[in-house]
C-alpha cells in the first residue's frame, strides 16, 4: 500500500513538470524512471538510524485459578475427618502388615513425602474380642508396626508418633466380624502441618 | 439387762476410724457403750465365747434386723433404710443367715431395748436379733446399733456411730464391719469401695482426629454399687483405676497428652484432695496400668519408655527410684503385686499368646509361667495367696482363679456373657468383675467361688473394677 502511494506521487510531480515544459522551451529534461511494474522491487528506504526494536506486546490472558491444593490448605480438623491418610488393617491377634496394609501405608507414605511438614501420630487399634488390659500392648504393638513400615519407606521417625488406644475407640460399634475387621487397624491423625 | 463390754477402741484402732471417716468423707466415729452395771453385780468381763452367737447343732445363726427405731420424727426414713443396708451388709458375707425382713411384721416393735420380743424372735428361729436407734438433728446423726443373743437375752455388741447425713449409708457399712470383726473375725468390706470406668457423660474427646469419640472417666462407688461418683473430669480417655492402699487416691492411665504429642501417662488422683500427680511426667513414650504397691510406697506400671517395647517398671510414689524389671522383646503388661508386695504378676505374650506370669519385685527374678490358656490376662492377687485373670473360653472370657499354693486352677464364670478384669476385694472373698452377660459392659461381683452374682452398675459403659481397702 504505502509502494503505491509513492508511486502515485511520483507520477504527479512527472505530469506536473511536464506541462510547465510546453510554455518553454522544451528542454531535454531527465524523465522519471517510468512506472514500476507491480514485480519491480521498491526503492531502497534510506538507512535507519535506529537499531531495530521489538516493540510486539504480549496478548493479556485472563489469570487461571492457582492449582487447588485440595489436601494442603484444608485446616487440620477437616484434614482428620476425612483423612487422606488411610487406616491399615490387621488380622486378628496380630500386628503383621499384609500387602493391603502395606500398599495403605505406603501411599500415606507418599503424602507424607508430599506434606513434608506434616508430624502424624499412629494410632494403635483392637477389635472387641481380646480384653481391655493387654489390647492397649497389642494396639501398641500394630502402631509400632507401621512405624517401622514408615520409617523404612524413609519418613523420618521425628514427624511419627504412635499411641494405643486398646479397643476404646473402635471405628464401628458393631459386634460382626465386618465391624471387627474395621477395627483391628493403624489409623492415621495428622497433628501438626 | 447390758453388760458389761470392754472397751475394744483401743488407740490403734481410734486411729483406724479416723483414717476410715477421712476415707468416707463422713465423720464417723464409734465407741463403745459406757458400762451400766446392775447395781450390786460386779462388772465382769464377758469371754469370747459369750460374745459369739451361735446356732444350734452347729449351723450358721440366723439374723434378723429389723428397722430401727428413730428417736425423733426427722430421722424415721434412715431408721428403715439403715437396717435394710445393714441387713444387706451382713449377707454379704454369707456368714449368717440373715432372715427375710419382709416376714417380721408379726413381731411387735420394740421402741427400746428392753421391749425386745426375744420369744417371737426364737419363735423365728432368730439366734441373732439387731436393735438400733436413729436421732437426726439438722444434719447430725446418731446411730447407735446393738445386737443381741436372742438365746441368752445378752447384748453381745454395742456401738455408737455419729457423723453427718452426707453419706448414711456409712453408719450401717461400719457396723456391719464391726459386727463381722466381733463376731467372725472377718473383715467386711461393707466401707470399701469401686473404682471403675464408665463412659456414662458421653463428653466428645479434645483434640484433632478425635470426632465421634466420646470421654471415660474414673468412677467410684460403694461396694454395693451406690454413691456413684465421677473422680476425673478429663473429657478424655482414662483407663485402669487402681486404689492406693489407704483408699485416699487413684492410680490410673490418660491420654490426655495424646492431642499435644505426648503419649498415654500415669496419674495419680488424691480424690478428698483435689490433687493431680503425674510422677512418670511422660512425653512421648507411653506409661500406663499403674498399681499401687500393698504398702502404698510404690508403683509399679507397664511402659515402652526403652526400645519401644512395653515391659514392666517400678517407681517411687512421686516418680522417684525408677527400676525396670524386665527385658524381653515381647509386651510384658498389666503387673498386679501380691498382697506381701515382695512379687508381681503381669501378662506377657513371650509364647505368642497372653498368659500371666510371677516374679520378683525387687529385681523380676523367679519368674515363673502359671497359666496355659488359649489368652489370659488381668491378673489380681487375693490375700488368700490366689490368682484371678479372665480367660479366652470361646467367643468370650471367664474368670479362673490359680491358687498359688496348690498350682491348681479352677472356674468360676461359665460363658454367661464374657466375664473379664476380676479384681479381689481386701478380704479375698469376693471378686469384682466386668460382664456383659445382661448386655453391654457392667460391673459384677461375685463371692471367691463365683456365686451370688449382684450387678454393681447400669447406666453406660462400665468396665475394669478396682476394689479399695
Amino acid at each position: 500500500m504505502r509502494v503505491k502511494l509513492i508511486l502515485v506521487a511520483l507520477l504527479a510531480v512527472a505530469a506536473l513538470v511536464s506541462g510547465c515544459g510546453k510554455k518553454a522551451q522544451p528542454v531535454p529534461i531527465p524523465q522519471p524512471p517510468p512506472p514500476v511494474a507491480s514485480n519491480t522491487p521498491p526503492p531502497a528506504p534510506p538507512p535507519l538510524t535506529q537499531p531495530p526494536r521489538n516493540v510486539t506486546e504480549d496478548l493479556p490472558v485472563p489469570a487461571q485459578p492457582i492449582a487447588d491444593d485440595a489436601i494442603g490448605n484444608k485446616p487440620l480438623d477437616d484434614l482428620n475427618r476425612d483423612s487422606p491418610l488411610k487406616p491399615a488393617f490387621f488380622p486378628l491377634d496380630g500386628d503383621d502388615l499384609d500387602d493391603v496394609a502395606k500398599a495403605a501405608v505406603s501411599a500415606n507414605a507418599d503424602l507424607m513425602r508430599k506434606y513434608g511438614t506434616w508430624v502424624v501420630t499412629i494410632e494403635g487399634h483392637c477389635d472387641e474380642r481380646g480384653t481391655a488390659e493387654y489390647n492397649l500392648a497389642l494396639g501398641e504393638r500394630r502402631a509400632l508396626a507401621v512405624k517401622t513400615y514408615l520409617v523404612s519407606l524413609g519418613i523420618s521417625p521425628d514427624r511419627l508418633r504412635t499411641v494405643s488406644y486398646g479397643k476404646e475407640f473402635p471405628f464401628d460399634p458393631g459386634h460382626t466380624e465386618d465391624a471387627w475387621e474395621k477395627n483391628r487397624r493403624a489409623q492415621f491423625v495428622i497433628t501438626s502441618k | 439387762m447390758i453388760k458389761h463390754l470392754s472397751s475394744r477402741l483401743g488407740p490403734a484402732r481410734w486411729k483406724l476410724f479416723v483414717a476410715v471417716a477421712a476415707l468416707t468423707g463422713v465423720t464417723v466415729t464409734a465407741r463403745q457403750q459406757p458400762p451400766a452395771a446392775p447395781a450390786g453385780q460386779t462388772p465382769q468381763q464377758p469371754s469370747e465365747v459369750e460374745l459369739v452367737i451361735t446356732a444350734g447343732g452347729g449351723s450358721v445363726p440366723h439374723y434378723a434386723v429389723p428397722d430401727f427405731i428413730a428417736l425423733n420424727p426427722e430421722a424415721a426414713d434412715l431408721a428403715k433404710s439403715l437396717a435394710q443396708v445393714l441387713w444387706d451388709d451382713l449377707a454379704y458375707e454369707r456368714e449368717f443367715d440373715m432372715i427375710p425382713r419382709d416376714i417380721y411384721s408379726s413381731i411387735p416393735a420394740a421402741r427400746t431395748a428392753d421391749q425386745i420380743p426375744f420369744d417371737s424372735w426364737r419363735e423365728l428361729n432368730v439366734d441373732g436379733v439387731v436393735f438400733g436407734t436413729v436421732q437426726k438433728t439438722g444434719k447430725d446423726i446418731k446411730v447407735q446399733i446393738r445386737l443381741y443373743n436372742a438365746r441368752s437375752r445378752r447384748q453381745v455388741f454395742g456401738s455408737e456411730y455419729s457423723g453427718t447425713d452426707q453419706f448414711p449409708r456409712n453408719f450401717a457399712h461400719s457396723a456391719a464391719d464391726d459386727i463381722h470383726k466381733q463376731q467372725r473375725n472377718l473383715r467386711g468390706v461393707a466401707r470399701s469401695k469401686l473404682a471403675f470406668i464408665s463412659d456414662r457423660e458421653r463428653q466428645r474427646v479434645r483434640g484433632t482426629g478425635q470426632q465421634n469419640r466420646e470421654s471415660k472417666e474414673v468412677w467410684i462407688a460403694d461396694y454395693d454399687g451406690a454413691n456413684q461418683r465421677r473422680i476425673t473430669l478429663t473429657n478424655e480417655l482414662n483407663a485402669g483405676p487402681s486404689w492406693s492402699p489407704d483408699g485416699r487416691a487413684i492410680a490410673y492411665s490418660s491420654w490426655r497428652k495424646v492431642p499435644t504429642g505426648g503419649g498415654i501417662d500415669v496419674y495419680v488422683s488424691r480424690i478428698f484432695q483435689g490433687i493431680l500427680e503425674n510422677p512418670t511426667k511422660g512425653r512421648s513414650e507411653s506409661n500406663m496400668q499403674p498399681v499401687f504397691s500393698p504398702d502404698g510406697t510404690r508403683i509399679a506400671f507397664a511402659s515402652n519408655r526403652s526400645d519401644n517395647n512395653n515391659e514392666i517398671w517400678v517407681m517411687n510414689v512421686d516418680g522417684s527410684g525408677l527400676r525396670r524389671l524386665t527385658n524381653h522383646p515381647a509386651a510384658d503388661v498389666v503387673p498386679t503385686w501380691s498382697p506381701n508386695g515382695a512379687s508381681i504378676a503381669f501378662v506377657s505374650d513371650r509364647t505368642g499368646t497372653p498368659q500371666i506370669y510371677t516374679m520378683s519385685s525387687t529385681d523380676g527374678t523367679g519368674f515363673q509361667k502359671i497359666t496355659s490358656e488359649s489368652y489370659a490376662d488381668r491378673p489380681s492377687w487375693s490375700i488368700n495367696n490366689e490368682i484371678a485373670f479372665a480367660a479366652r473360653t470361646g467367643p468370650g472370657y471367664d474368670i479362673k482363679v490359680y491358687n498359688n499354693a496348690t498350682g491348681e486352677t479352677r472356674q468360676l464364670t461359665y460363658g454367661e456373657g464374657s466375664n473379664e478384669s476380676p479384681a479381689y476385694s481386701p478380704n479375698g472373698r469376693h471378686i469384682a468383675f466386668m460382664s456383659t452377660r445382661r448386655g453391654g459392659s457392667q460391673i459384677f461381683t461375685m463371692t471367691r467361688d463365683g456365686r451370688d452374682v449382684r450387678q454393681v452398675t447400669t447406666s453406660g459403659s462400665n468396665v475394669t473394677p478396682a476394689w479399695s481397702n
